[in-house]
């Protein structure tokens, strides 16, 4: 069934990112049993985290995009939703605050996921920007209590703009509409409509594009699938690579108040291998009908978002006094630890993507 | 519907909603005839108590509730007497031979435990402390002193449902399951309450 459903690019991404973790667990986990190789453990341990949540996180998505697009966007909208849980259960709140939050939990984020199934990017965008910012210091100050009022507002709206609004462009790249993608790559009807309309670019696309497989002439469903495979892939590469780089000797903390794992060897290291990494994956994304060595630099762009979002909420956890969101409520993952890169590289790769493929 | 089924969906459901991750700090879940006494803060607090218990204790655990609240409408009455098989106490009608810690020992006889809240009603407030235990507790273990007492403290319900308010918000909560005690021979009443209260607090610090 996989085999008909999915064409050769976009099986041998998905298929080969979860063969190489399920590498990578066994190496993890050997690892792991061999104390003699001298090997810091909290490495071993922080890796292990890591590739144990990348394979419900992978596993997960490749069900998603098999059942459909749907799927991937309720996907997305969960772990929003959970992460949202996260954020204000750390933030204090007063009780004035709690039908606001009943608004924010119930009605403004299903929706925000619901437009974004949708495709309607007029309202997607300005949903949590515009009219929940507004909303919610409105119905605060309805309820009476204006102790701390803005800071109370500014967090909720905080939490709202990076749990919600930033991750629902992960899965608003599925609805990037055919025109704003290259159009070479596409066969629908209006696709092909507007290759004619636009010449400069797809002469470019054809001649750079290898040759596909026999798919490829009957177009590409799983083109926006494969971008936000990848984009979620990068994001969680580049986190890693900052980390692994962040361990060679020379150390210089960028903020060492906020972080003793960030450091310029890392970001850069990090955000160079990446690119690399990236870059040598052109064949799956819809760059490489523009430029090949776009998706070098989409990668580079993700890895310093991802960077800024880690050390952001590293910043906030410091100033409330956690380590992890997950230890503040035991047994829970930390969702909020795990998507933070993700948030922030999220709304920045999409619209970079609809700003350099667009026409 | 299938009422065992029902009880395990709504475990499920009440588990989900309250984010309430459980913690056993030198203790063990057991089937033993046992007292879970709580800090109450949210009309929530019996539900989360009790669907955090593994399935096989929560079968034989009862809520004890007050029955004006949990009689009032179809649906409470349905939750309380058909799934929590809760102990309902009439709080404004107290007979002789009726009092509540009778009425439990009768409802509970050599099989149940319960979930109690000896603090006799919702602390209110932002960061509530444990108010001072009504003499309930005391009494139930006079007649009964095989029953083993749990403390348990809940965390953050009080932001989940606060009081006055009818729909919940899904934040995160913790319910904390403390080392059993018992009541001592000859120990005097406000002691033993007083006791059984830092019982409840030492949880809070624990964290």
């Amino acid at each position: 069934m996989v085999f008909a459903i999915l064409d050769a690019r976009t099986l041998g991404l998905v298929g080969g990112v979860l063969l190489l973790l399920g590498a990578a667990s066994i190496v993890v986990q050997v690892l792991r049993r061999r104390t003699d190789l001298g090997l810091d453990p909290g490495i071993i341990e922080n890796l292990h985290r890591r590739v144990r949540a990348w394979l419900i996180l992978f596993s997960g998505l490749a069900a998603a995009f098999l059942i459909g697009k749907t799927a991937t966007v309720v996907l997305f909208g969960l772990i929003a939703f959970w992460a949202l849980r996260e954020f204000i259960t750390l933030t204090p709140t007063r009780p004035g605050d709690h039908r606001t939050l009943f608004w924010v939990f119930f009605l403004i984020t299903p929706l925000q996921f619901v437009l974004v199934g949708m495709g309607w990017q007029e309202l997607f965008s300005v949903l949590i920007p515009v009219y929940a910012f507004l909303l919610i210091p409105a119905r605060i100050a309805i309820s009476g209590d204006y102790k701390r009022f803005l800071e109370r507002t500014a967090k909720i709206q905080c939490g709202l703009l990076i749990c919600v609004y930033c991750l629902s462009h992960a899965p608003a790249l599925l609805v990037l509409r055919p025109n704003s993608l290259p159009a070479a790559t596409t066969a629908s009807s209006e696709a092909a409509a507007s290759a004619e309309a636009s010449g400069g670019t797809d002469a470019a696309a054809a001649e750079a594009k290898p040759a596909g497989p026999a798919v490829e002439s009957e177009g590409d469903p799983y083109r926006n699938t494969r971008l936000l495979f990848f984009f979620v892939l990068m994001v969680q590469l580049s986190d890693v690579a900052q980390y692994l780089w962040a361990q060679v000797p020379s150390k210089h903390l960028i903020a060492p108040s906020i972080s003793a794992a960030r450091t310029w060897e890392g970001l850069l290291g990090g955000t160079a291998s990446a690119m690399l990494v990236g870059g040598a994956l052109w064949w799956a994304t819809p760059f490489q009908g523009v430029w090949w060595w776009m998706a070098a630099v989409m990668s580079g762009v993700v890895s310093l978002m991802g960077f800024a979002g880690g050390i952001t909420m590293s910043a906030i956890k410091r100033d409330r006094g956690v380590k992890d969101y997950g230890t503040l409520v035991e047994g829970h993952g930390g969702v909020l630890d795990r998507i933070d890169s993700l948030c922030f590289a999220a709304p920045v790769f999409f619209h970079c993507t609809r700003m350099w493929l667009g026409n | 519907m299938d009422t065992n089924l029902a009880r395990h969906s709504l475990a499920l459901l009440a588990r989900f909603l309250s984010g309430a991750s459980v913690r056993w700090v030198d203790s063990q879940p057991d089937t033993c005839q046992r007292v879970y006494f709580a800090n109450h803060t949210s009309h929530l607090d019996a539900i989360v108590i009790w669907s955090s218990l593994p399935q096989e204790v929560r079968m034989i655990t009862r809520p004890v509730a007050a029955k004006d609240y949990w009689t009032a409408g179809a649906v409470r009455r349905y939750l309380a007497t058909r799934l929590f098989n809760a102990i309902l106490i009439d709080r404004t009608e107290i007979k002789v031979h009726q009092s509540p810690v009778d009425i439990m020992i009768r409802e509970i006889g050599q099989q149940y435990s319960i979930i109690v809240f000896p603090e006799g009603g919702r602390a209110t407030g932002i960061n509530p402390e444990v108010g001072e235990f009504k003499s309930g507790l005391y009494y139930l273990c006079k007649k009964r002193p095989d029953l083993e007492l749990i403390p348990v403290y809940i965390d953050n319900m009080n932001r989940i449902l606060p009081r006055g308010e009818v729909l919940p918000v899904p934040l995160l909560s913790c319910v904390t399951f403390g080392p059993p005690m018992w009541l001592e021979k000859g120990e005097a009443k406000t002691d033993f309450l007083e006791r059984a209260r830092q019982a409840v607090r030492k949880l809070k610090e624990n964290d």
